[in-house]
């Protein structure tokens, strides 16, 4: 292993870097990603939020009517835009983290467990697909692959008759499993094929969706008996995810289950040989590969663990968010959310987890925004995708800001070479 | 250590030496394997009609009447001796040509419509007609891709200008009362997606996937945002777009069975016929070609040469979004009507499918959409006569089929070599 630093660490400084096989680029633009520094995300989501806010005044009836007169009146309609504005980042405040209209702390504090609740399936699917990243894999493929999970888990959920507690614990095995196949699947066909795991993943998604839509409106397979929509049987009550915080609240065990699975990504690829490899791998698959790494091993290793993750979220899904029973759109476009989250939390483990819980109070509060000032929740998607834009381009962000451009060197700082001298 | 260094040396000796590729007659004798079972072991009995004109064409075509048993032993049969000639082809280590595996497939297919047909009618120029109409989009988006990624930057946003240009086309079609005026709206909004691909992948040098991901995400959001807050508020004024009526081309549109499906067609798909000749004779035979091809091979060398890297990159990504702009007018001008949420459902990955699928060549990306969009037909059609085979297989078939392409069964693909990858002057 030392000899990587000797070959790895001299190489970059030279000024040639025409060394033969070059580092991808993309694994170079990951690893920039994930060096960016704290205040730009932290500007990066407030600039997308005033574009939000553009975007939200712009539409607001009452702006366009005040704008009519605006020479006349200009304060007219800098009223009207701020209270649009207000009246709709207030609503997704009270939604998301604390509702005043509330009289006691009990019920006030609902919506942060919504928070949770929400943020829960997004940090495991998003998990998932910060591991890919960390390798160098984009996994696009998290609507597949909670599909598939959450037809393994709603299956062992539905159909079996198990004590409490281990029932649980099956269906929960079962849909990781069952996410895992389908990503291990991609990693499989990378290592062997070459194929590249974008179309794969796509390609996939599609394929999971038609075979489950077909197996929910088969009778016998996953949809319910007697009826003729194409939709599952309710879970039975012995494989659903518990209350932790009693039945005032929607937040269930599955909460715990992500921290444990954050903790276990942590763990993975910050403490473990395994995920040693997968960051090797992932800076410079050459170098990774010189240093005696199997990369396509770590491929496939790496795409299953990333499918069972995003399985994980499945799970959530199915036997904690809709336990009535699930139909195609089980997913909830989670697959892709999981990808700005990934990309927003620079994939590390815990940066993940406040990424998701931001995201999980945009949802939250994005519905209660819709129900109680009428703007569609879209808008949350726009801010959410701005923010991804604005963070994977940190001089853009320096730009509006007027704040100094960051120096060159930084960006192509490699990790790997320092890990290894550490050791 | 040394395992991986003898992997790594046997592999890159396999590339160069001549070998024997036993992928073809493999893929062959699998689908001859299905087509017996699904076929023979599973026959029906009955006669399958093949309607081949419609009471209103001046030629009359008579319909073909196949004995449905009869004729799917005999199409097996042809099968088997096409997988017999491939796997000698590859014993005498030889190319299997690639208009076998066309033929095979068609055969294949033939042979699916009779099993599929047994005591129907299929009606032949509905199927090919409904297959041009739901390839159009996906073709303008094929388009778009070949000469984004030809150019050097992967683009995955093809979805985000299909869905960008049925938007602006339909409102602002809409609000002109004009359908013309909606074409070139959605060429900008496909160019406007276009400069924020570029301008990310080009200038910010972000991941160019990333950049494509999360503009067809902002895209979505957007256009369903203004739909709700904008379209919906005054759906008569906003978003009711005049359509482009059929156009039948004298003399031509009479020709048996070609006639009615590629020319009684909207004036979108006589772009189209237009847009992907001009493509692909700009590609390979002009300077414009070569040089947009250069910088996406190796844009080192181009520099060299002098020509700007960057510029070029960034005018074709336009031209681009200008192109899959143009398709995704199609759902709003050419077919639906109106704008709804997320209308092109998926055909921009689709059209990324066909551009893979098709090498990276117009003529053959224009080819595999087609392919995508019979299979979607196909289900519509098959729907209606009611066969045995549950529609969301069919459904299905595209995206294995794909997955088989770009696993190589069917065939070593390889991209421009720089697509992907930013162009940093050193």
């Amino acid at each position: 292993m030392s000899d990587t630093t000797a070959t790895t660490a001299p190489s970059a400084n030279e000024p040639q870097k025409a060394a033969k096989p070059e580092t991808p680029r993309s694994n170079q633009v990951l690893s920039e990603i994930l060096n960016g520094n704290f205040v730009i995300t932290i500007l990066a989501v407030v600039f997308a939020l005033i574009i939000g806010a553009v975007l939200i005044a712009v539409t607001n009836e009452d702006v366009q009517k005040a704008s009519g007169y605006f020479f006349a009146a200009p304060g007219d309609t800098l009223g009207a835009v701020w209270q649009a504005v207000s009246g709709a980042y207030g609503a997704l405040f009270q939604g998301a983290i604390y509702n005043f209209r509330r009289d006691s702390f009990v019920d006030g504090i609902k919506p942060l467990t919504d928070t949770l609740t929400f943020a829960t399936p997004l940090i495991a699917a998003a998990l998932g697909i910060g591991i890919a990243f960390r390798v160098g894999l984009f996994n696009i493929g998290g609507r597949g692959q909670m599909l598939i999970a959450a037809a393994c888990a709603g299956w062992v959920g539905f159909s079996f008759e198990l004590p409490w507690g281990v029932h649980l614990v099956i269906a929960v095995v079962a849909g990781i499993a069952g996410g895992a196949i389908w990503g291990g699947l991609v990693g499989f066909l990378k290592a062997r094929t070459g194929a590249h795991e974008v179309i794969l993943t796509i390609m996939l998604n599609y394929v999971a969706f038609y075979l489950i839509s077909w197996m929910l409106r088969t009778p016998g397979l996953l949809q319910a008996p007697g009826s003729v929509n194409p939709k599952s049987p309710p879970m039975m009550d012995t494989a659903v995810f518990p209350d932790i915080l009693g039945p005032k609240y929607n937040l269930h065990l599955g909460f715990v289950f992500v921290i444990a699975a954050t903790i276990f990504a942590w763990w993975l690829l910050n403490r473990s040989s395994l995920g040693f490899q997968f960051r090797a791998v992932g800076e410079n698959p050459n170098a990774a590969r010189v240093a005696g790494i199997n990369v396509k091993n770590t491929y496939v290793q790496a795409m299953l663990i990333s499918g069972g993750l995003v399985g994980l979220a499945g799970v959530m899904q199915v036997l904690g968010t809709v336990t009535t029973g699930f139909s195609a759109g089980i997913d909830a476009g989670i697959g892709f959310d999981a990808i700005t989250v990934a990309l927003l939390g620079r994939s590390r483990p815990w940066g993940i987890f406040a990424a998701g819980v931001l995201f999980g109070a945009f949802k939250a509060g994005g519905f209660a925004m819709q129900a109680a000032e009428g703007i569609p929740i879209d808008i949350v998607t726009v801010v959410q995708s701005l923010i991804v834009l604005f963070i994977a381009a940190p001089p853009l962000i320096r730009a509006v800001f007027f704040l100094p451009q960051g120096k060159k060197s930084t960006k192509l700082k490699l990790n790997v070479s320092k890990e290894v001298a550490a050791k | 250590m040394t395992s991986t260094t003898a992997e790594a040396s046997v592999s890159a000796s396999l590339e160069t030496a001549t070998i024997k590729s036993w992928k073809a007659p493999i893929a062959y004798a699998i689908f001859s394997l299905i087509a017996i079972i699904l076929f023979v072991v599973n026959g029906r009995d009955g006669t399958s009609r093949f309607r081949l004109s419609s009471d209103a064409d001046v030629i009359q075509l008579p319909a073909i009447d196949a004995p449905t048993r009869l004729t799917c032993v005999v199409v097996v049969v042809l099968l088997l001796a096409i997988t017999a000639y491939a796997t000698w082809l590859s014993s005498q280590a030889k190319r299997v040509p690639l208009w076998l595996t066309i033929i095979f497939a068609a055969a294949f297919m033939w042979a699916f419509l009779t099993w599929a047909a047994a005591g129907e009618s299929i009606p032949v120029t509905g199927l090919l007609l409904g297959t041009v109409a739901l390839s159009a989009p996906l073709i303008f988006g094929s388009l778009g891709g070949v000469i984004s990624e030809r150019v050097g930057v992967v683009n995955v946003a093809i979805e985000g200008q299909l869905l960008a240009g049925a938007f602006l086309s339909a409102f602002v079609a809409s609000v002109t009362g004009n359908a013309w005026v909606g074409l070139v709206a959605a060429m900008v909004a496909g160019v406007l997606v276009s400069f924020l691909l570029a301008a990310f992948s080009i200038k910010y040098i972000v991941d160019q996937v990333i950049v494509g991901v999360v503009l067809n995400v902002l895209v979505a959001g957007l256009t369903s945002f203004l739909y709700s807050t904008v379209l919906t508020s005054n759906t008569p004024l906003f978003n009711s777009p005049p359509r482009f009526p059929r156009i039948n081309i004298p003399i031509l549109s009479e020709i048996p069975i070609l006639g009615p499906v590629l020319f009684r067609q909207t004036v979108i798909i006589y772009f189209m016929y237009v847009a992907v000749i001009v493509v692909w004779w700009a590609l390979f035979h002009t300077k414009w070609g070569l040089r947009l091809r250069a910088v996406g091979e190796h844009p080192q060398a181009a520099d060299t040469v002098g020509i700007k890297v960057n510029a070029t990159r960034f005018w074709n990504v336009a031209l681009a979004g200008a192109i899959a702009g143009f398709g995704g007018a199609y759902f709003t001008l050419g077919s639906v009507g109106g704008f709804t949420k997320e209308m092109t459902a998926g055909a921009g990955f689709i059209a990324l499918a066909a551009v893979i699928f098709g090498r990276w060549d117009p003529i053959r990306a224009t080819l595999a959409a087609l392919l995508f969009g019979f299979a979607t037909n196909l289900q519509n059609v098959l729907g209606a006569i009611g066969s045995g085979v549950p529609s969301e297989f069919l459904l299905m078939l595209p995206y294995v089929v794909t997955i088989f392409a770009v696993a190589g069964l069917v065939g070593y693909v390889r991209g421009p070599a720089a697509s992907g990858k930013p162009y940093i002057k050193a």
